[in-house]
C-alpha cells in the first residue's frame, strides 16, 4: 500500500486538475493574500491549458492573478485591492488590462469580499455590514447592465438596506453572497485520506473553500492521515470538501509559504522590472511557464541556491536575514 | 540641533507620535508599518499592532513588506484570518487607529486609492481600497498619510475608495456611520486635522522650517492655516530606535539623509 492509497482518485498532477475541473468561463476564487500562499502551480496550468473568460473573485490578490490576467485568461474580476505589497504596489498586468478595457472589474472592500464568502459558505443569499456607505465603491459599477443579472453575477452589486429589527433609521450595506465555481488553495500539509492543514493565516481560504462548487488544494507535503488527526485543532478543511489534491512542493513560489519559504524577492524584483514592457512579460511567460511542463521543471530554473536562500526557518517561519531589498 | 531626517522618517515618528498607550494600531504596508512599530517602541509599549489579514501582535522583529508577509505571523498572540481581524477592527469596545494612504484626499478626508479619470475606463488604475474602506468606515479612528501635493490635494476625489467625513458636518453620522472617521492627515509638510463642527480640514501643525504658506501653496484646496503651530523636530532617541531598531535595512525608510 502506497502512502497515497487513501487520497486514490483525488491525488493527481497540476494537469489533470486542471483539464477535470476548470473550464472556460468559471468563477475561481483565488487563496492566498498577496505575497503569501498563492495557488501559482495551478496559476501556471491554467495559462499553459489556455482556459480563457475566467472570473476571478478574492479580496486582496498578487501574484497569480496578476499572471492570469497577463496571460490574457481573465474577463472579470471582483475585488478589493490588486497588488503586492512593496514588490507591485498596483498589480503591474493587473494595472495595464483595467486602464486597457481588457478586464472589466467589480471593486469591494476587503470586508465586503471575506463577508461575500463567509455568506457563500452559509448557503446566505447575502449579508449585512457597515462598510462603505455613500462611498464610489458602493455607487459606481463596474459590471455594466449586460453582465449583471446572469449566470453567478447578481442584478445588484449591493444594496442599501434597513435594520429590519429596529423602528430607527439604521441603514445597512446588503451584499451578495459569492460561490464560485472552484476555489483554489495552497497549504502546507494534506493528510493521505484528504485532510487539509494550513499553518500561518489562514486569510480567507477557509470560507473561499467552504462557498465553492469544486476545490482543488494543492500542497508542500502529503502526510500520513493519523499524524494530523494526532492534532485535529491545527487541521482546517475536512477532506470530504476536496475535489483534487496536487502533491506541489513549493507550489506558491514566488510568494510566501509559512514554515516552508519566504516569498523570493529575487524572483518578484525580476518580475516588476520586466512585466511592465509587454515583450518583457511574454519573454517571462514563455520563459517561466509555457516552457516549463512540470513543477519540477520549474524548480530547476529557480535553482538550489535561490530554494535555499528562502527556506524558512522551521522556529520563526520566514527566512530571517534575506535580503529583501 | 543639528540633526537631518528625511520625509519619510518625519512622517513615521509625526504619525507615531498621534497613538495612545494601549490603542489597539490596524497597520497597512509601507509608512504605516514603520508608524505603529516606532510608536510601540518610543512612548505605547502596551500598543497592538495587528493586521487585516489576520496576524495579532506580532513581535516584528523584522519589518513585514506587506500585510501578508510572514513576518505578521510570528511571535503573535494569534494568527487567524480576515473575518477573525476585521472582528476586531470594528470592535466596539476597542480603541483601533488605522494607518491609511492613498493618491488623492479631499478638504473632508475623503481618500481614493483605486483610480485616476472615469471609473470605467481609469486613466490610472491604483490597487483598490483594499481594508481601507472598511477601516474608515468603522474602525475609532485613521490617521492618512499623503504627500503634500497639489494634485494630491483636490476639492473632489476622482473616486471615493474610503469614506471619510463625506460632505462634511453631520453627513457622516446621516450616512450610517456609528463612529470612526478620519482624524488626522500626516504629510512630507506637517499635520492636517479637521474642524470639529464643519468637519473641514485645516493645518494643525507644520514641521521645522516649512512654513504654513508653503503647505497651503502645496493644497489643491483653501487650507485654513490661522491655527498652525511648528511641530517639534524628531528627537535623537526617535531617530535612533527608528533607524537602528525599526527598519535597520531601510526597507521603507529609502536612502539615509544626504
Amino acid at each position: 500500500m502506497t502512502t497515497c492509497a487513501k487520497l486514490m482518485d483525488k491525488l493527481m498532477s497540476p494537469e489533470e486538475a486542471v483539464r477535470r475541473f476548470i473550464k472556460d468561463g468559471d468563477m475561481i476564487a483565488l487563496g492566498g493574500f498577496t505575497v503569501n500562499r498563492n495557488p501559482m502551480v495551478i496559476g501556471r496550468e491554467i495559462i499553459r491549458q489556455g482556459r480563457k473568460d475566467l472570473h476571478l473573485v478574492m479580496h486582496s490578490h498578487g501574484q497569480a492573478m496578476d499572471l492570469l490576467v497577463g496571460a490574457g485568461c481573465v474577463a472579470r474580476l471582483e475585488l478589493a485591492y490588486g497588488g503586492t505589497g512593496r514588490f507591485a504596489p498596483t498589480g503591474i498586468r493587473f494595472r495595464k488590462a483595467v486602464q486597457s478595457g481588457q478586464v472589466k472589474v467589480e471593486d469591494y472592500s476587503n470586508f465586503h469580499m471575506s463577508l461575500r464568502f463567509l455568506a457563500g459558505s452559509l448557503n446566505l443569499p447575502y449579508i449585512p455590514c457597515r462598510s462603505g456607505f455613500e462611498s464610489d465603491v458602493l455607487q459606481q459599477w463596474g459590471f455594466g447592465p449586460e453582465l449583471r443579472g446572469s449566470g453567478k453575477i447578481p442584478r445588484d452589486k449591493a444594496i442599501i438596506g434597513q435594520n429590519p429589527f429596529t423602528q430607527e433609521d439604521d441603514p445597512v450595506v446588503l451584499l451578495p453572497a459569492l460561490n464560485p465555481d472552484v476555489a483554489l488553495v495552497h497549504a502546507q500539509y494534506v493528510g493521505d485520506d484528504g485532510t487539509v492543514r494550513i499553518k500561518g493565516l489562514t486569510f480567507l481560504d477557509v470560507e473561499q473553500a467552504k462557498s465553492a462548487d469544486r476545490v482543488i488544494v494543492t500542497c508542500e507535503e502529503i502526510v500520513p492521515a493519523h499524524t494530523l488527526r494526532e492534532d485535529p485543532d491545527q487541521n482546517t478543511l475536512p477532506p470530504f470538501l476536496i475535489d483534487a489534491v496536487v502533491h506541489a512542493p513549493y507550489g506558491a513560489h514566488p510568494t510566501a509559504c509559512h514554515y516552508f519559504y519566504d516569498y523570493d524577492p529575487r524572483h518578484l524584483n525580476y518580475y516588476r522590472a520586466v512585466a511592465g514592457d509587454d515583450d518583457g512579460f511574454h519573454h517571462y511567460l514563455d520563459e517561466w511557464v509555457y516552457a516549463l511542463d512540470s513543477q519540477e521543471a520549474y524548480l530547476t530554473k529557480v535553482g538550489a541556491a535561490d530554494l535555499i536562500n528562502i527556506k524558512a526557518n522551521t522556529k520563526v517561519g520566514f527566512a530571517p536575514g534575506l535580503d529583501r531589498r | 540641533m543639528s540633526t537631518t531626517y528625511t520625509d519619510k522618517e518625519i512622517m513615521a515618528l509625526a504619525a507615531g507620535r498621534l497613538v495612545g498607550n494601549g490603542d489597539i494600531l490596524f497597520a497597512g504596508t509601507g509608512l504605516s508599518m514603520l508608524a505603529a512599530t516606532v510608536a510601540k517602541r518610543v512612548h505605547a509599549p502596551q500598543a497592538v499592532v495587528f493586521f487585516e489579514t489576520g496576524g495579532i501582535d506580532p513581535n516584528l522583529d523584522e519589518l513585514p513588506l506587506a500585510v501578508a508577509d510572514p513576518r505578521v505571523m510570528t511571535g503573535t498572540c494569534m494568527n487567524s484570518g480576515l473575518i477573525d481581524a476585521f472582528s476586531l477592527l470594528i470592535h466596539r469596545r476597542l480603541r483601533t487607529i488605522a494607518f491609511l494612504g492613498a493618491a488623492q484626499i479631499d478638504p473632508y478626508g475623503n481618500i481614493n486609492s483605486t483610480c485616476l479619470g472615469d471609473y470605467q475606463k481609469p486613466r490610472v488604475r491604483f490597487p483598490g481600497c483594499g481594508g481601507a474602506c472598511d477601516a474608515m468606515s468603522q474602525a475609532f479612528g485613521v490617521i492618512i498619510f499623503m504627500q503634500q501635493e497639489k494634485k494630491r490635494f483636490v476639492e473632489k476625489v476622482d473616486y471615493i475608495s474610503s469614506p471619510g467625513w463625506l460632505t462634511g458636518g453631520d453627513a457622516r453620522a446621516k450616512a450610517g456611520f456609528k463612529r470612526g472617521g478620519p482624524f488626522a492627515v500626516v504629510t512630507n509638510q506637517g499635520v492636517m486635522r479637521f474642524h470639529e463642527q464643519t468637519k473641514r480640514m485645516y493645518l494643525h501643525e507644520y514641521y521645522p522650517g516649512v512654513s504654513p504658506q508653503a503647505i497651503a501653496d502645496n493644497c489643491g484646496f483653501a487650507l485654513d492655516v490661522s491655527q498652525a503651530r511648528e511641530g517639534q523636530a524628531p528627537s535623537e532617541v526617535e531617530l535612533k530606535i527608528l533607524r537602528e531598531e525599526v527598519d535597520p535595512c531601510r526597507l521603507i525608510l529609502g536612502p539615509l539623509p544626504a
